[in-house]
């Protein structure tokens, strides 16, 4: 086994142990991204090599030196008998929304190309404190606007690294990517609507979103601020628990983060999934897609193939002695989209007037009449097409003579959505459960431009995980099996309010049940790829 | 409750106060991508809101410490805060005349 297929928990324990330098462990991992990732996003319309088509292209940016600077002290720590952190010599990547101080950092957009933030996100601070290697900035959907990362601004846009002609998801598909491809153990992504289980999903790796306020937003560009969480990304349930176990926890500097105490997640997964009570829901077996002309809802099922593997998994917690309860039901989560599509909307509007060419990143080069003059052609020359549909959408959504019918309206659905989890939850209620356990998404990754441009059914692609954004819960995507075109399927455990414990539990349990299953052996194609070489 | 459209002239009337400047190709897209957005935002109107129901802003109940007092504190290095800007002057950000300005 080669020094990047390890997990995150096991570099940490050879390098702790004085087994491996953190050096070493930093190398490999270069050594792989230069091997498996191809030519950095950027904003110059470069031609291709046809060989980069099969390349992942995960990373915007590499921050080699900062993190030879960070594997030489922890080196010099356990040279001179300090504790390293738990994250000791362990590479991981940063989706390109946290601010690292004096680095740039571009969400993607024309628009900040240039910024090198004076400050560094809180939980990227604490990654760095536990001593984990920051090798570089990945790539995502302009300011997290999408679910597949192709609207970045930054060319090419990440790969799936099990197909590299489909996308990896988004909008963290530069960190699932980056993470699927062994170029790193561990990525810091954001979820807003299923940012990280959906890309998870697709690239066949485990995404954490946490309660709303269990990681801080502190130096997180913000898309919609009621929704938006930071979270893991890992190759397995124990890594992302170590992970979250790193960055959860109270920050003074994001009022809404949350005071309740952190559990020890690491130490929750040994406690199994006996007597736990997991719930399958009918709501989760169908996409409701709108009718243009009508507005009514159409429905279609959901792969089968997907369907199968959740059925699979409950099968499975059943004989490892957790309770199956059937026929759950959630019937809001059908209005999880259109809701979405106000509540996100809105804020997102109101969270990009900032940008502006005054303060930092790009200007136009234009010779303007006038400020007014100067704001419209940098917002204009500096966003992408996706950008500006959300800010005029948000506009519209919020404005006087229609905020009342829908942002009212979907602040009303948002909480019926959280009430029917609070039935399902209550320790006194009907239901009881402690997860809930559904697919991350209808379908596999799909092909590169097949959905882009069509705003709607791109949007669709995260109805499976976007309720649990509405409610605030927790919830953790795995992988669940492959299709038969050999692509990743996840499924998803939903868990109450700063129950992260209990949807690592369920998912570890799983996990470690199915470790034999023929389909675990099966690796991405690109690192078959580098095989055969 | 009707079903609406959004018309041409509200979209540009949106377009000026969102500062935006579009070309004719992205203006036509963007359009059409907001109608069909309001296809299914429409799904909403359909939905029979529960007796009482109160708008939630966070789904969850916000648990913070609550926002920071509200006090002066200095950035330890403005500097680097006005080295990120396109164009400053005098340790302050420029920019141009405001139309109509004295």
């Amino acid at each position: 086994m080669s020094l990047n297929q390890l997990s995150a928990l096991e570099v940490a324990a050879r390098v702790r142990a004085g087994e491996l330098s953190a050096r070493e462990a930093l190398e490999a991992s270069l050594a792989q991204i230069h091997a498996v990732d191809g030519q950095q996003g950027s904003l110059e319309q470069k031609p291709l090599d046809p060989s980069e088509e099969q390349k992942v292209h995960a990373f915007i940016r590499l921050t080699e030196d900062l993190a030879r600077q960070q594997a030489d002290e922890i080196d010099r720590k356990l040279s001179a008998g300090e504790d390293p952190g738990m994250l000791a010599g362990v590479p991981v990547s940063i989706k390109d929304i946290f601010t690292l101080q004096g680095i740039e950092t571009t969400a993607a957009s024309r628009i900040l190309w240039n910024f090198k933030p004076p400050y560094t996100a809180t939980s990227v601070q604490k990654l760095i404190d536990a001593g984990a290697l920051i090798l570089g900035k990945v790539n995502l959907d302009e300011f997290t606007f999408g679910s597949s990362s192709e609207s970045s601004a930054f060319k090419p846009a990440p790969n799936n690294p099990w197909d590299p002609s489909r996308v990896p998801g988004g909008s963290s598909g530069g960190s699932t990517a980056s993470v699927a491809a062994e170029e790193v153990a561990l990525s810091l992504g954001t979820d807003t609507g299923g940012s990280i289980r959906q890309p998870a999903a697709f690239c066949g790796v485990v995404g954490v979103k946490p309660t709303y306020g269990r990681v801080s937003r502190y130096g997180l560009m913000a898309f919609s601020s009621s929704l938006d969480c930071p979270g893991p990304i890992a190759r397995n349930v124990s890594d992302a628990a170590l992970m979250l176990q790193v960055i959860a926890g109270n920050d003074s500097k994001d009022s809404t983060s949350s005071v309740v105490p952190t559990s020890n997640y690491l130490d929750a997964l040994k406690e199994g999934v006996k007597g736990l009570r997991v719930g399958l829901s009918p709501d989760y077996t169908h996409l409701f897609y709108p009718d243009f002309e009508t507005g009514e809802l159409a429905m279609e099922s959901i792969q089968k193939e997907i369907s199968d593997s959740v059925q699979h998994a409950a099968s499975v917690l059943a004989d490892l002695g957790a309770e199956i309860v059937e026929n759950v039901p959630l019937p809001n989560a059908k209005y999880g989209i259109p809701t979405y599509f106000v509540v996100s909307r809105v804020e997102a509007a109101s969270n990009l007037h900032r940008f502006d060419g005054v303060k930092y990143g790009y200007r136009t080069p234009v010779e303007v009449d006038d400020l007014q003059d100067l704001i419209r052609r940098t917002r204009a020359e500096g966003f992408g097409s996706e950008v500006k549909l959300r800010i005029l959408m948000g506009m519209y959504l919020s404005s006087e003579g229609y905020a009342a019918n829908y942002y009212q309206r979907a602040l009303k659905v948002r909480a019926m959505i959280r009430r029917d989890f609070d039935c399902a939850f209550d320790p006194h209620g009907e239901h009881r459960l402690d997860v809930i356990l559904t697919p991350t998404t209808a379908t596999t990754s799909f092909k590169r431009n097949d959905v882009f441009g069509n705003t709607v059914r791109m949007q669709y692609s995260d109805q499976m995980t976007v309720s649990a954004n509405h409610a605030g819960l927790p919830a953790v995507s795995v992988p669940g099996g492959l299709d038969a075109d050999n692509l990743p399927i996840g499924i998803q455990f939903i868990g109450p309010d700063f129950r992260e414990d209990l949807i690592l539990r369920a998912g570890y349990a799983y996990e470690q049940a199915t470790l034999d299953e023929a389909w675990r052996s099966v690796r991405p194609a690109v690192l078959r790829q580098e095989v055969a070489k | 409750m009707s079903i609406s459209k959004i018309s041409s002239e509200l979209f540009h009337k949106l377009v000026g106060l969102a500062a935006l400047e579009l070309t004719a190709a992205e203006g036509a897209y963007l359009l059409t991508e907001m109608n069909h957005q309001l296809s299914s935002v429409n799904a909403l109107l359909q939905v029979p809101l529960e007796e009482g129901i109160q708008p939630t802003l966070h789904g969850i109940q916000c648990l913070g410490a609550g926002p920071r007092a509200d006090a002066w504190q200095p950035f330890p290095t403005p500097g680097e805060i006005l080295a990120g800007a396109p164009e400053t002057e005098d340790g302050m950000f420029a920019v141009p005349d405001v139309k109509g300005a004295k």
